[in-house]
């Protein structure tokens, strides 16, 4: 091999270069997202339940929001009928945000954390919130 | 370790191969909604359905400024219609102008002055066969079972084909960000972003409530929205016992907004036409 040692020295750094967010980071925890949910109306819900369960929201939630904007606008269909038969209408400012009325605490907590920017905003008007 | 063509193609297709199988597996596992099959959609009870949308403009019933003024602003308010200051920016859905630009070709000059002068209320046809459709590439612009074109704006990626294919002018596109030209927003409805085309919708998130449209409810009875293919509608007897013309109805497109015109009239023999 010629210039082996070259090449390997070079390789070493490339590597050590290219890990750099990985060992930079070790040992650090970023805190975890704690989405609030004590808005007014949500304190005021007899059962505080979400449209379906919080597992399933917290997993789901993108495909359900696709799901509700394929029916409400192209079918025509504008109620949720949920799992368990109890009738929701399709609609992210008015169903979603009339509980989640802190947007802030709530949606942006875990977006921020995951580096997510869902462009749901550029369009739908997020409620008015106090500045924090 | 040394290894020939031969073996290097076996190992280079089998994981080809296994990882194909592997990502169709992950795939249908990962279907989402699996769990949540007893969820469905259905329609509101309040849903005023029809057939085929359609309005008539009674354009005897405009008079004033005023009339014109509370029937825009109701629709530009409710749907948040930015307001540009530029009149080449300019995004509307329900807006006015002359004789000549709606109805062109049906135009002479020696019409009644007042009728060269007259606003026209126009909006979006919601065409029997609209050419805004046919031209949407990614099927953003479609056509609803009740006749309304409508736009799903999630899908809009503002190549602008249906401005050019619409011959009514009733397609906005977006230039600017609207948001900071929307005096008051309305917080129940979206508003657009920069670079998406929208017109009027007929209204159908507030029949979807069982309400007629905002720009009828405020015309005090100069709009009538009803289903055109129900022969006993109001809006049928209304053609059926007025005369009405559309707009530029040559070209095919099927327009469904109608229009009875206030026709001075004065008897032949009687001399003085132009009262
Ligand atoms: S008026 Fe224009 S935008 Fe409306 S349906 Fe007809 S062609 Fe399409
Ligand atoms: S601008 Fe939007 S609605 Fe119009 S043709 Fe293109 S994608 Fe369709
Ligand atoms: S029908 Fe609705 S969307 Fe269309 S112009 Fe009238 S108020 Fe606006």
């Amino acid at each position: 091999m010629y210039n082996g040692g070259k090449i390997l020295l070079g390789i070493i750094v490339f590597v050590l270069f290219a890990a750099f967010p990985f060992y930079n980071n070790i040992g650090k925890v970023s805190a975890k997202p704690e989405p609030k949910l004590d808005t007014p109306v949500i304190q005021q819900l007899a059962e505080k339940k979400c449209v379906e369960s919080k597992e399933f929201m917290k997993a789901e939630h993108m495909q359900l929001l696709n799901d509700w904007r394929d029916s409400a606008i192209r079918e025509g269909k504008r109620i949720y009928v949920n799992s368990e038969g109890k009738e929701f209408r399709i609609s992210l400012q008015n169903t979603c945000m009339n509980c989640h009325s802190n947007k802030k605490e709530f949606c942006d907590k875990c977006h921020n954390y995951a580096a997510v920017k869902p462009y749901c905003w550029t369009c739908h008007i997020e409620p008015k919130e106090k500045k924090s | 370790m040394s290894m020939d063509r031969r073996q290097f193609l076996k190992i280079a297709g089998s994981s080809t191969f296994l990882a194909t199988i592997g990502i169709g597996a992950g795939w249908i596992l990962s279907k989402p909604g699996d769990f949540l099959e007893a969820s469905q959609f259905s329609q509101t009870k309040e849903l005023l359905n029809a057939k085929q949308w359609a309005m008539v403009v009674d354009t005897r019933k405009f008079k004033t400024e005023e009339d014109y003024k509370k029937v825009v602003d109701a629709c530009h308010r409710i749907h948040n219609v930015p307001n540009f200051d530029n009149p080449k920016d300019e995004v509307k859905w329900i807006w006015t102008d002359t004789y000549k630009h709606a109805f062109p070709g049906q135009e002479n000059e020696f019409m009644p002055e007042q009728m060269k002068h007259k606003p026209f209320v126009l909006l979006c046809n919601h065409c029997e066969n609209p050419p805004c459709v046919r031209v949407c590439p990614t099927k953003a612009t479609f056509k609803r079972k009740d006749g309304i074109t409508m736009q799903d704006l999630h899908r809009c990626i503002g190549c602008r084909y249906c401005m050019a294919a619409c011959p009514f002018g009733a397609r906005s596109f977006n230039y600017r960000d609207p948001r900071p030209f929307i005096k008051e927003p309305n917080p129940e409805y979206p508003s657009r972003m920069i670079g998406v085309v929208e017109k009027c919708t007929f209204c159908e998130e507030r029949l979807a409530k069982g309400q007629m449209p905002a720009c009828v409810e405020a015309s005090n009875g100069a709009l009538v929205f009803g289903d055109i293919a129900d022969p006993k509608s109001e809006i049928r007897k209304i053609l059926e016992t007025n005369y009405t013309i559309r707009r530029k109805a040559e070209l095919g497109t099927r327009p469904s907004v109608y229009y009875i015109l206030e026709i001075p009239t004065s008897d032949i023999s009687g001399g003085d036409s132009n009262a």
